[in-house]
């Protein structure tokens, strides 16, 4: 029951896009399009399932071997060693995806290595992975991880259908329609994302006065 | 492509501005462009610490990590060259754990050194370690001015151009951003829309504007 609530918490309630603001940089970057926002989802999910897992095994194993001083001394340098676990998993990403995707490691480019520097990932390796037992952080960091790629995913759909006409590369707009290519360049992530905000404020602010 | 240095420095001011055309830095670009003295503080802390790393990680990149003529296990050991080991995909792991590193080593420096840096600077280096555009300018140091995981020619000059300009294209975009905020606050803006949503539509309509720059030819 927990679990579920632990995990659905991500996905809208506490969705590390557009409720938390986290992670921006890789979330306007690459929603060009839907299968780079479905790739891009895709390895930080990865990333997060696996450094919340070690982070919390290792905190688990670091309780049952060291004395309380020890506990005291680890703690001072958790955040370099969290840095190390997400920075191995993101070098894994990086070759899978360069050995097996090439078009997609192409399109991503640098935002591939930034995955380690994306604020979602320590965040929750911090704030809830170090405190907690493996099952919640694991469906912590499944819950995250697909709060993440929705909101990716909501975005592209946006900037791909009106920026190139187009949904998962099959023309759906008709013959008649002309792109508007502001969306598929920068600006139109910024305006996407923003409207986005704005809508989902609204939202709640309509449910709040209902109630 | 080999560019020469003015091209680097309106390329990466202007045309690839590391917010609004690259997405590099948008967590301190959204968080401390609320204040005009915070935002010049935060810029010019960037600016610094980017040219720093972006010095350090060419240096590993080139001495140990690439198999160069250049690298320690050639010209230090004398291991024959095809056996100088290609470390080249530790660079993430590597450049991280040297920023964050570096940061720390900056702060306690200028604490130091100059309390009055110290006090302008101090309270925006922590911040810095988690910023993605410092990674970010070092990644792509080795994308653009290196050809095959191997330093090309004047690497070393272009590297820490396109680190310093990219600092200054980030100043740039936060001070004129923090203007605007400044502004905004005291505008009647519908309410589901105030603080991030407005802040992002800005940036949109600012980013328009910088795509202006992109027909620039400069040759």
């Amino acid at each position: 029951m927990s679990l579920i609530t632990e995990a659905v918490k991500g996905i809208y309630k506490e969705n590390p896009v557009f409720r938390l603001a986290l992670g921006l940089c890789p979330v306007l970057a690459v929603s060009t399009s839907i299968i780079n926002a479905i790739g891009m989802g895709a390895a930080t999910t990865f990333v997060l399932l696996s450094s919340n897992t070690i982070v919390s095994l290792l905190i688990l194993l670091f309780g049952k071997i060291l004395s309380e001083e020890g506990q005291k001394s680890i703690n001072k340098i958790r955040i370099p060693m969290f840095i190390v676990v997400i920075a191995s998993f993101v070098t894994i990403v990086e070759m899978v995806m360069a050995a097996y995707f090439p078009e997609l490691s192409e399109s991503l480019g640098i935002f591939i290595p930034l995955i380690v520097v994306n604020c979602i990932i320590l965040g929750r390796a911090e704030g809830f992975a170090s405190k907690n037992p493996l099952l919640p952080s694991i469906a912590d960091a499944i819950g995250m991880g697909i709060g993440f790629t929705l909101a990716l995913t909501a975005i592209a759909f946006i900037r791909e259908l009106l920026g190139s006409g187009a949904l998962l590369g099959f023309n759906i707009m008709g013959g008649e329609f002309k792109p508007v290519l502001l969306f598929i360049l920068p600006p139109g992530a910024f305006l996407v994302i923003g409207i986005y905000m704005g809508f989902l404020n609204w939202l709640d602010e309509r449910k709040k006065r209902s109630s | 492509m080999e560019y020469s240095i003015f091209q680097i420095i309106i390329l990466s001011i202007f045309v690839n501005n590391f917010v609004l055309a690259r997405f590099l830095g948008l967590c301190p670009y959204m968080g401390v462009s609320k204040q005009l003295d915070s935002a010049i503080g935060m810029g010019m802390a960037v600016t610094f610490v980017m040219t720093i790393a972006s010095l350090v990680t060419w240096l590993l990149y080139t001495f140990f990590l690439a198999p160069t003529y250049e690298n320690v296990f050639y010209s230090l050991f004398n291991l024959p060259i095809q056996d100088v080991p290609d470390l080249t995909f530790l660079r993430t792991i590597v450049f991280i754990l040297v920023i964050a590193s570096l940061v720390q080593f900056i702060e306690m420096y200028i604490q130091k050194v100059s309390p009055t840096l110290y006090r302008a600077l101090g309270i925006y280096l922590p911040l810095i370690t988690t910023n993605c555009a410092i990674l970010g300018v070092a990644v792509l140091n080795i994308d653009l001015f290196f050809i095959d995981g191997l330093p090309a020619e004047s690497s070393f000059i272009h590297t820490i151009v396109q680190a310093f300009s990219a600092g200054l294209g980030f100043t740039l975009v936060l001070v004129l951003m923090a203007g605007i905020r400044e502004r905004l606050e005291m505008i009647g803006i519908p309410k589901p829309l105030r603080g991030l949503p407005i802040a992002f539509i800005v940036a949109g309509l600012m980013s328009i504007a910088f795509l202006g720059f992109s027909g620039m030819n400069i040759g």
